[in-house]
């Protein structure tokens, strides 16, 4: 028999595109680059904030991972921006990212 | 939420959401009244013009210092963050000065010596020639500053003037080879991470005070947040510099007399100022300190900085409880009714002594202890009053002119420091890298020390004694 949804769930790769930006210093612990054009890996749920972080720890961070992460969130003093907007309003690492979402990684460790 | 119209984009504290445009208000609001409520700089609502009764008077001027040789950068690196730090302060069309900190080597004697606070008479002028200073080095704050300021009307008369004045360094670009040796030198003979942190920021204001003197400014405006006062609290206390508090932490300082550093930013949150660049685009520049990538216990500023900031995890309340602490701490009514002309000031940080100490003081009880654990027994003068407070400046340690027949050890200088400069000091190897200014002025008072010990006995004394 056709089930036109059980095909749809198998076949579909829903790719998330992502823009990551690392600013106030965070930069420094990904060789200096500030803008990260991401495509995760495709999986059957949405990623949210807490799988994003661990991705980010395997595949971008190159230097002192305990300076970004602790334990399963982002390390006191790192603000995180989802589309311009703060990650508290958001759910923080429940947060579902959509495909295109921006996400910013803001150190104030540096400020005054 | 507030407006009940707009998305939130930002929630300060449990339960305070902001959209957009309500932020903003918020924020340069709270700039305005945390000016107008201190009464420093605005005399009144006279002067303001009644087409626009926001309009708030001064002509900023902007400083960088590039400390780039104490963090060990090279000249490449430091001359492309300058010119990156050049255009963002173009942009802002106010005056600006960059300079290397190497420029402390050539600082006059003079810079130690307290201004006399003009500001009975030059109150007006201050008003017209209100400059903030801001350290642009730090990411957020300037960035800040600037956008406020830009907001804000100036007055154009005076601009000119100022305009006159600007000189930019980057140009004449990279500082004298043999001064950035010095400088690295200086910081190489210090012992631990949390007296580099203390030279640094002590060397930086001598240097910004130095700029302001020499371009009429009346005030310097620094950016410290909500959170780094408190995390400098904290530092300050542990450092040894808990008399300090009101000045270090303080909405205004005014131990330099004639330029007084004021904290407009005191009230913010980092958060409501990174999200105030974000959302409006203010322009801001990253150059790695001093500290940076440091690991948390490297020194005892970074200690209380991670300490704070785990808290403050757990228990949002953390840092405004700490800061509320601050605002309730006053110099003591003994220090304000001394007259400043007599009242001996650290040598390198400026506050007035804390080193007078009666016997029944947790201080005196160091000294002892000190004393004891030292294999040379120095004697303390308990009859008569001891020439320098201690009674071992002016024995024992060669003082002579400067330079070679000096024994250039810290303990020499220990007389002109207060006792958080003193476990600074302590620190250093050797007297001999610091800069000539700090080693004259050192040098001055003890000759004056001298002096005074030689025609005591012609004195008519005041119970003033040896200062």
């Amino acid at each position: 028999m056709y089930h036109p949804h059980l095909r749809y769930a198998k076949d579909v790769r829903i790719t998330h595109v992502f823009i990551i930006c690392f600013r106030g210093g965070a930069e420094l612990l990904f060789d200096g680059v500030k803008q990260h054009h991401v495509t995760l890996p495709s999986q059957s749920n949405h990623w949210d904030i807490r799988q994003l972080l661990v991705w980010i720890k395997d595949n971008l961070l190159k230097d002192r991972p305990e300076l970004f992460i602790q334990g399963h969130t982002v390390r006191p003093g790192i603000l995180v921006l989802i589309n311009d907007a703060d990650w508290e309003l958001m759910g923080e690492l429940d947060y579902q990212l959509q495909d295109k979402d921006n996400i910013v990684f803001i150190s104030t460790l540096h400020g005054g | 939420m507030k407006c009940k119209e707009g998305s939130a984009v930002l929630i300060i504290r449990v339960g305070d959401a902001f959209c957009k445009p309500c932020f903003k208000e918020y924020f340069v609001h709270k700039f305005r009244a945390t000016l107008g409520k201190n009464r420093v700089v605005y005399p009144g609502e006279k002067g303001l013009s009644c087409n626009a009764p926001k309009k708030l008077r001064f002509v900023p001027g902007i400083v960088f210092i590039d400390e780039g040789a104490v963090c060990g950068q090279s000249w490449e690196k430091r001359h492309q963050i300058i010119c990156e730090v050049q255009g963002v302060l173009q942009q802002t069309r106010f005056p600006f000065h960059i300079m290397p900190l190497e420029e402390v080597f050539s600082l006059p004697d003079s810079i130690l010596q307290s201004g006399v606070s003009q500001e009975r008479q030059n109150y007006k002028q201050a008003v017209d020639h209100f400059i903030g200073l801001q350290q642009t080095h730090r990411d957020t704050e300037c960035s800040v500053i600037m956008e406020k300021m830009s907001q804000l009307k100036t007055v154009d008369s005076a601009v000119s003037a100022v305009s006159d004045r600007i000189y930019n360094c980057a140009e004449d670009s990279r500082p004298q080879g043999a001064h950035t040796q010095k400088l690295i030198e200086l910081f190489d003979s210090v012992k631990t991470q949390t007296a580099k942190f203390q030279f640094l920021h002590m060397l930086r204001n001598h240097l910004i005070l130095h700029i302001a003197r020499a371009n009429g400014y009346s005030k310097v405006m620094t950016g410290e947040s909500c959170n780094r006062l408190a995390v400098n609290l904290l530092s300050n206390i542990s450092l040894g510099r808990g008399a300090f508090l009101p000045l270090d932490i303080g909405f205004c300082d005014s131990r330099n007399g004639d330029v007084a550093v004021i904290r407009p930013m005191r009230d913010y949150f980092l958060k409501e100022i990174i999200f105030y660049n974000r959302l409006f685009n203010v322009s801001s520049v990253f150059t790695p300190g001093i500290d940076t990538k440091a690991p948390e216990s490297s020194s005892i500023q970074r200690l209380s900085e991670t300490f704070i900031n785990k808290l403050q995890e757990d228990f949002p309340s953390t840092v405004s409880t700490v800061y509320r602490t601050s605002e309730k701490l006053n110099v003591s009514k003994t220090d304000v009714d001394k007259d400043t002309c007599l009242k001996e000031l650290c040598l390198l940080c400026q506050c007035p002594l804390d080193t007078h100490a009666d016997t029944a003081s947790a201080f005196h009880a160091t000294l002892v202890s000190q004393q004891l654990s030292q294999k040379v027994g120095l004697k303390t003068e308990d009859s008569g009053k001891p020439c320098c407070k201690e009674g071992t400046c002016c024995k024992g340690q060669e003082y002579g002119d400067t330079g070679h027949s000096r024994s250039l050890q810290a303990a020499s200088i220990f007389p002109w420091l207060c006792y958080g400069c003193r476990l600074t000091v302590k620190d250093l190897k050797t007297l001999n890298h610091l800069p000539q200014y700090i080693l004259h002025e050192a040098d001055h008072r003890t000759h004056r020390c001298e002096m005074r010990k030689e025609i005591q006995e012609f004195l008519i004394e005041d119970d003033i004694g040896c200062v």
